[in-house]
């Protein structure tokens, strides 16, 4: 298909991506699990992280929000270098993270929830109506539109509500960069696509957006960039238009793109191995 | 930015009485009982034990009992519920009330110290033991369950140390007898149950206006002024109960609200606003919810989890004292035997769940007044103490197995 390379590179130099990730390294003990993996996101730009199981996507978001510690490589942000040593650390710098599991609390309410750990108080007291102005603000900026009441409490919220709230939650803060763990692995199909909507709307509202995900319907649905793993290393980073479904499916089964269309290949954007067929090597 | 005539309906809607009544029985129906349970059971016990013995259970002298007798369960059920919400247990709260008390007896008998002396010091002793348990819970993680279990019998032991095989320390302190044996005068109860209710209705309905103004979720004022008819006719009404002459015989006059029911008050509300009001409580609540949640949020669980412990142990010196002053005495076995049963008895009856991260303050009152209720009840019928080891016992399981079962409501509900 695409045989010509669609993107120029000087257009993609010009702009600094908000989050560089560059030749990152971690190993557990004898097992290397990222080879000088790279992950570039931009403002305002939904980039898909994507790869099989085991391909090192949730180590290199731990990497990210500084929940494992990088054995090696570049950590710049905003075109910085910084090191992040600590969740702490990755939230300081405008990095949310929502996580598969969300870890919202089901007995507290959707306006708890939001301001969990960073509740608004008046004095002594919690200021409750500030609080759910903005948490119903917010809500209503990333037309969250299912919710009865944002005093419902979590436990009698659907999966995409849920879904919703804590992605709602990131937005709150003044946050750059929001990495979404696989948020539609639990949902249906209407409740995925309400989802999206969100995910979408976060990054038009100008944060830079990393989705994890297995769903090539999902990444083709909202992603700008696509991010391709496989087997610790990043094999390709390209802009979602420039790409089939089926050259991502095969980056992410093989490492590379096959029926003779290397040279076509897209080129990773950064990477260790950079230039036609760097990763894929392997394969 | 306003809000999008879709987004959040029940919010922005102005909710009538009849509205919220289908909305709190649906939520009855999924399984969120609230007080349903403690409050039912007490309208039943009374009606029961009311016909069972129609001139001795209602009248002034026992309800006047009945709250000095609901005093220390209370309180000590009003620390369980601290523990309780994040699902711990704390089975030495009631030998912990008794070391306190013993504490506090031994100063005022031996050291002839005064209570403004020995209080605090039995408050420091309950803030020691709960600093011990916090620690070994929170941060060498043993299990609540255990830690508690060992330091049960360890404190009575510490009990019987200090009082004595058999002994009994008598309590003659008058501040402290008079807080379960002397009553406010007249004019103070009346002044302070006007008061609050005064005080209660006011933030209440400016809480309501202010919620309205701002467009915020609020209940229907209906509502709101039904619960400040039934606080207010609760605090008047018993007040008034309490006023009426109750001494045995015609030619002395013994009335008022006895100094221990302040007291709880007291307690009770700044529990309610620590739990509801503030950042701590709130903490409180997710971790109980949610501990990995919270963590993540930044919220300190170690430090959340050791000050529960904490503020029990505080609240069961507090009951011990009570106790003591009840009782004009401590005795090596006080608050051993089935004061904690009771305890946590009236914290699950009241509707704080074993399961963590649902309570509140006020179901240790509720709580404290069913296992009462029961307690004296057996009492006036003359029913052996067996009888009211098993009645008690079949309660609490009884209320647990409520709590249980609606919790596994709520989990298929998905409420």
């Amino acid at each position: 298909m695409a045989k010509a390379r669609q993107w120029e590179p000087l257009d993609e130099m010009s702009v600094t991506p908000v989050l560089d990730l560059r030749g990152v390294d971690k190993s557990f003990g004898p097992v290397q699990v990222l080879h000088g993996a790279a992950l570039s996101a931009y403002a305002g730009e939904v980039t898909a992280l994507v790869g099989d199981n085991g391909a090192g996507k949730s180590t290199l978001i731990k990497c990210l929000g500084g929940m494992l510690p990088m054995d090696g490589g570049e950590y710049l942000f905003e075109g910085r270098p910084v090191r992040v040593g600590s969740p702490r650390e990755a939230a300081a710098l405008g990095i949310e993270i929502v996580h598969q599991d969300l870890a919202l609390c089901e007995n507290l309410d959707v306006v708890q929830n939001m301001f969990l750990g960073r509740e608004r108080r008046s004095g002594m007291v919690l200021d409750e109506a500030a609080m759910e102005e903005m948490a119903a603000r917010t809500l209503t900026g990333l037309s969250v539109r299912t919710i009865k009441s944002v005093r419902q409490p979590i436990s009698s919220l659907s999966g995409g509500q849920r879904q919703s709230v804590a992605i709602a939650r990131a937005m709150l803060w003044d946050s750059k960069v929001v990495v979404l763990d696989e948020p539609t692995s639990a949902l249906g199909v209407a409740q995925s696509r309400q989802v999206l909507e969100v995910v979408r709307r976060l990054a038009d509202r100008g944060r830079a957006v990393v989705l994890v995900s297995h769903n090539m319907n999902d990444v083709f649905a909202v992603a700008d960039r696509i991010c391709v793993m496989f087997l610790g290393r990043t094999v390709a980073q390209v802009r979602a238009s420039d790409v089939t479904h089926a050259q991502v499916v095969e980056l992410i089964t093989s490492g590379r793109s096959g029926d003779g269309v290397e040279a076509g290949r897209p080129v990773p954007v950064h990477g260790r191995g950079t230039g036609p067929g760097g990763g894929a090597g392997r394969g | 930015m306003k809000v999008a005539d879709a987004d959040f309906a029940l919010d922005r809607r102005e909710q009538t009485v009849t509205s919220a009544v289908r909305d709190y029985w649906a939520r009855v129906r999924g399984g969120e009982l609230g007080a349903l349970p403690s409050i039912f059971s007490l309208a039943s016990l009374v009606i029961l034990f009311t016909a069972l013995r129609p001139e001795t259970f209602l009248s002034e002298r026992n309800i006047a009992n009945l709250f000095v007798q609901a005093m220390s369960v209370t309180i000590l059920a009003l620390g369980l519920v601290f523990v309780l919400l994040l699902g711990e247990i704390d089975l030495s709260a009631g030998v912990t009330s008794g070391v306190c008390a013993a504490v506090m007896a031994k100063l005022m008998t031996e050291a002839g110290q005064p209570w403004y002396v020995t209080v605090p010091a039995a408050l420091l002793t309950g803030l020691v033991i709960g600093t011990c348990i916090g620690l070994l819970v929170a941060v060498v993680r043993i299990p609540s369950f255990v830690v508690t279990l060992a330091l049960f019998l360890g404190l009575q032991g510490v009990t019987l140390r200090l009082i004595g095989e058999g002994g009994t320390v008598p309590v003659r302190d008058e501040v402290i007898v008079a807080l379960a044996n002397d009553n406010m005068p007249i004019w103070l109860g009346w002044t302070l149950a006007v008061l609050c209710t005064a005080w209660f209705a006011a933030s209440q309905l400016l809480r309501w206006r202010r919620q309205r103004r701002r467009g915020l979720a609020r209940r229907p004022l209906g509502l709101v002024l039904a619960q400040i008819a039934v606080v207010g006719a609760a605090l008047l009404g018993l007040t008034f109960l309490m006023g009426l002459d109750r001494a045995p015989s015609p030619a002395i006059v013994l009335n008022g609200v006895p100094w221990g029911v302040p007291l709880v008050g007291v307690l009770v509300i700044t529990a309610t606003f620590v739990l509801n009001r503030t950042v701590y409580g709130r903490h409180v609540y997710a971790v109980g919810g949610n501990a990995e949640a919270a963590r993540r949020a930044g919220i300190h669980v170690t430090a959340i989890r050791m000050s529960v412990f904490m503020i029990a142990s505080t609240l069961a010196a507090v009951a011990g004292m009570v106790d003591a002053s009840r009782l004009n005495s401590v005795t090596p076995d006080a608050g051993a035997g089935n004061v904690l049963l009771y305890a946590v008895g009236a914290a699950v009856i009241g509707g704080t769940s074993l399961f963590g991260g649902k309570g509140r303050a006020r179901d240790a009152v509720l709580g404290g007044l069913v296992v009462t209720v029961i307690i004296n009840g057996l009492g006036l019928l003359g029913s052996p103490a067996y009888m009211q080891m098993l009645i008690t016992g079949g309660v609490l399981l009884l209320a647990a197995s409520i709590d249980a079962l609606a919790r596994r409501r709520q989990a298929a509900t998905g409420r």
